[in-house]
């Protein structure tokens, strides 16, 4: 029965699967799914930067 | 206006990207194109933040018609300010803007940043679909209007109307349940395809070890299945059973398409779990997740819509939010009372029907009611809800509630209770009737032949025909054409509500068009200069004297004159209502109006007519034609090829000679009160026609809701436009017959994609009937037909508007 160790790899598998998909109810209801695209531009942005000198 | 190229090489405005006509302003070696411009320029500058130009060249919000003093001075009053906030504590207080001119990334930068430039905001969040913008401030440090003060002056404007009040706690929770099955589906799906692959290679069930295996996957799969089939086909399930007990009540005679998705997806639950616990062969479980995963992907793109644009808009988000009541300073338009007196500045709307007090009032209804020319009022006449005031501030007598007046009345008809959504499209329905019937139909007739034949199969054939009839290929392929046709049209500028809409537009066999602000253009007119010459000199003293007024032809006639500039003085202005301007400009003595105010009987009086006098010499006459759409007359031939079209007008019949060749006599109304248009439409309804109505204005509000499609108009797409169907945007007008056209298109290849996936139908029953179909040839190919019809119809769609020029 060493293959037995299947089950309890399979199991395994699905529980930290199940963990993701409780991290993927908590996004959804966070509401981190309502706005897909500001973030996509806001990542682009430098954080601080001196201001520049004036032209 | 092409001459303006010619004198000068155009320079453009560093912040906003217009082309500098009227003045330059430079500063810091760049040119501006206007104060306000310039000042946005300064203040980021100030604060280090001219990343802003960076980012997107020219990317500022041009701010010519921007006058703001007093424009928000409603903000500073508590109880105001009260119905705005989302949250106020001590320390700290959060709102929500909508901000329709956000447009590009520098929009999203500089608004985030918006914490750099004032003191006292905490933070600043956008969402840039939906254009709103979260605003947490310190009120002990800065107030409300201060923000939105700053917000406007950089070209920010947050739009307040009588709906901001409201805040409807607009929910996601729809969407996020939506999503929620996604993730667990999905998630069930890959790992049921994962545990059944051992099945698949088959497993030598002999040997002891490999059984155990094959009973420890069934069961698994089951469990995993079962969240999937009462969570994720819920909506399914439940649908098909409400649509059921409708039919067996007798109050509807359709089936929805709920019904044969459902009966697939029972008929493979129950034949699966018969084959895992009494057979204990492999059943039909990843086929079952397959197919609710597919069918809530696709209900999930049908839920796709512009998020920052609102169809659903009543006259609550038309009216302001404030008004100056006497001697009680700002109140919400919507706690009026009857007997209280309210000021009403230039330009701004009247927000219940009341009576003048003041000596007269220039009243703009074009909105409205259509009317085109403004309306003068003396006092005591009634005004009401709805027109704009032009010219000096007025006061009035509130004789009705907001809600209750002449023009709010309308939004109580019964067209507005109803749910329009709710009409789903004949064809939809058509087909799950008879899907559904054929569906159960083989299904009998294969359960009769082998009861004869070999009794045996009698329960393997039926499920296997009831489990591969599932309409999936065919819910598919609709939502991912339509949705493809959508996005496609609304890059065109040519903005559905949903996908229903599109079906709903290739059914439309009349359309029936308002006049002033549709196939006129609102706003301006066409003006010409005859009966004489006007010297550069005599231009510029008339656009001195026309800018002075704010008479909407005298408007018209200074934006005409827009590139002489008006640095001359004007002294002795006189404005006689109705009949014309005098006064001094640059010395000189003019007069500008019609034939009686310039005593010239021998010149015909005509609306739209402004005679031009200097120095008691006749100069000539400009006159003043709606202007109608590019392109109006080519669009309304190629439309009546294939639709009966009909004018339903507010205005008078001035303009019945021109559009004579293009309507039949019955069908050109004018004068029509909004409830008119409403019943015309509805009385071609009866007739069994199905309109389409094209307006803009709030008195068009009810046909647009009564008719089939209602298609609102606007020169601003982010602007108010009533309750609708589509958005238009103005400048597409002439493109119109390319999108009904493009419509039917998109609605042909749903059917090309239904006939290909009824192809796949007839194959699978074929296996099934002969009972074939074994859970792995179900495994293979019921994705497979999916994702064919899908891709065919995506494919397609966006092929054909390649072909039709809309890409």
């Amino acid at each position: 029965m060493t293959m037995g160790v299947i089950i309890l790899l399979v199991i395994l598998a699905l529980v930290i699967a199940g963990g993701f998909l409780v991290s993927f109810f908590w996004a959804t209801k966070e509401g981190q799914f309502d706005d897909t695209y500001t973030p996509s531009v806001r990542i682009l942005f430098d954080d601080e930067q001196p201001s520049p000198p004036a032209e | 206006m092409n001459t303006i190229a010619e004198e000068k090489v155009l320079i453009k405005c560093y912040h906003c990207d217009s082309i500098c006509e009227e003045e330059i302003i430079t500063h810091d070696d760049k040119p501006f194109c206007c104060v306000g411009c310039k000042t946005v320029y300064e203040i980021l500058q100030e604060n280090g933040l001219c990343t802003y130009y960076d980012l997107n060249e020219n990317a500022g919000v041009s701010l010519k018609a921007g006058h703001l003093a007093g424009k928000y001075e409603f903000l500073a009053d508590p109880q105001i300010e009260k119905q705005l906030l989302d949250f106020k504590s001590e320390n700290q207080a959060r709102v929500t803007f909508f901000i329709p001119s956000v447009h590009c990334s520098s929009c999203v930068w500089l608004l985030e940043n918006f914490n750099k430039i004032k003191a006292g905001v905490l933070t600043a969040r956008l969402n840039f679909i939906k254009k709103e913008l979260f605003v947490s401030y310190d009120p002990s440090r800065v107030s409300l209007k201060e923000i939105v003060e700053l917000l406007a002056t950089l070209g920010y404007a947050p739009l307040f109307n009588l709906e901001s009040a409201d805040k409807p706690q607009k929910s996601n929770k729809e969407q996020h349940r939506l999503l929620l099955r996604i993730g667990v589906t999905g998630f069930c799906f890959g790992n049921i395809m994962l545990l059944s692959f051992p099945e698949y290679f088959k497993l030598d069930l002999q040997n002891a070890i490999d059984a155990s295996y094959q009973k420890f996957f069934l069961y698994l799969n089951f469990l995993l299945a079962l969240p999937v089939f009462f969570f994720g086909a819920s909506d399914y399930l439940k649908g098909a059973f409400i649509s059921l007990k409708e039919n067996w009540k007798g109050t509807t005679r359709v089936l929805s398409v709920d019904i044969p998705i459902a009966m697939g997806i029972s008929a493979l639950f129950i034949r699966s779990t018969y084959e895992t616990f009494v057979n204990h062969t492999s059943g039909y479980w990843d086929s079952l997740t397959g197919l609710v995963l597919f069918l809530l992907v696709g209900k999930w793109l049908q839920q796709v819509t512009y998020g920052y644009l609102s169809f659903e808009h009543d006259y609550k988000s038309y009216f302001p939010l404030a008004v100056r009541v006497k001697e009680q300073g700002f109140k919400n338009v919507a706690e009026l009372q009857p007997s209280e007196v309210i000021e009403i500045h230039h330009q701004e709307l009247i927000p219940a029907d009341s009576l003048l007090l003041s000596e007269e009032a220039l009243i703009d209804y074009s909105f409205v009611t259509g009317e085109s020319a403004p309306v003068e009022a003396r006092r005591g006449d009634r005004i009401f809800a709805g027109g704009r005031q032009l010219g000096s501030k007025i006061d009035l007598r509130v004789e009705k509630q907001v809600s209750r007046s002449y023009l709010t009345e309308l939004w109580n008809n019964e067209t507005f209770r109803k749910d329009k959504a709710s009409r789903t499209s004949d064809f939809a329905n058509l087909f799950s009737r008879y899907f559904t019937y054929a569906a159960i139909g083989i299904a009998a007739l294969t359960g009769l032949y082998w009861h004869f034949h070999n009794p045996d199969l009698v329960w393997v054939t039926v499920t296997a025909v009831l489990m591969v009839a599932c309409p999936c290929a065919l819910t598919l392929a609709m939502p991912f054409a339509m949705n493809a046709a959508m996005s496609l049209l609304g890059k065109n500028r040519f903005f559905v509500k949903n996908q229903n809409v599109i079906q709903l537009l290739t059914e439309v066999n009349a359309i029936a068009f308002d006049k002033t602000g549709t196939l006129t253009e609102g706003k301006s007119g066409n003006v010409k200069f005859t009966d004489g010459e006007l010297s550069e000199e005599d231009k510029r003293l008339v656009k001195a004297v026309t800018s002075s007024s704010v008479h909407p032809l005298s408007r018209l006639i200074a934006a005409h004159l827009g590139k002489y500039a008006s640095e001359v003085a004007v002294s002795r202005f006189k404005e006689i209502k109705g009949e014309g301007i005098e006064a001094v400009a640059g010395g000189r003595h003019i007069r500008l109006g019609n034939s009686v105010f310039l005593d010239m009987p021998h010149v015909p009086k005509e609306s739209g007519q402004v005679l031009v006098e200097i120095d008691g010499e006749y100069k000539g006459r400009f006159s003043v034609k709606s202007k109608f759409r590019n392109g109006w007359e080519a669009v309304l031939k190629k439309l009546s090829r294939r639709h009966i079209l009909a004018l339903i007008s507010g205005d008078n019949s001035r303009d019945r000679k021109m559009l004579a060749p293009y309507f039949l006599e019955k069908n050109m109304h004018f004068d029509l009160k909004p409830q008119d248009k409403l019943n015309f439409i509805k009385n071609n309804q009866e007739a069994g026609t199905k309109v389409l109505m094209i307006g803009d204005g709030l008195n068009d509000a009810g046909a647009l809701r009564q008719a089939h499609v209602g298609v609102a108009l606007s020169e601003d797409i982010n602007a108010f436009s009533p309750a609708c169907d589509v958005i238009l945007d103005a400048r597409e007008f002439n493109r119109i017959d390319e999108f009904i056209g493009f419509s039917r298109t998109a609605m042909n290849i749903v059917v090309a994609a239904f006939a290909l996936s009824v192809l796949y139908n007839i194959v699978g029953i074929s296996l099934a009937v002969s009972g074939h179909l074994s859970p792995l040839y179900a495994a293979v190919f019921m994705p497979l037909s999916s994702i064919s019809v899908v891709l065919f119809a995506t494919g397609c769609t966006y092929l054909f508007a390649k072909l039709k020029n809309l890409i």
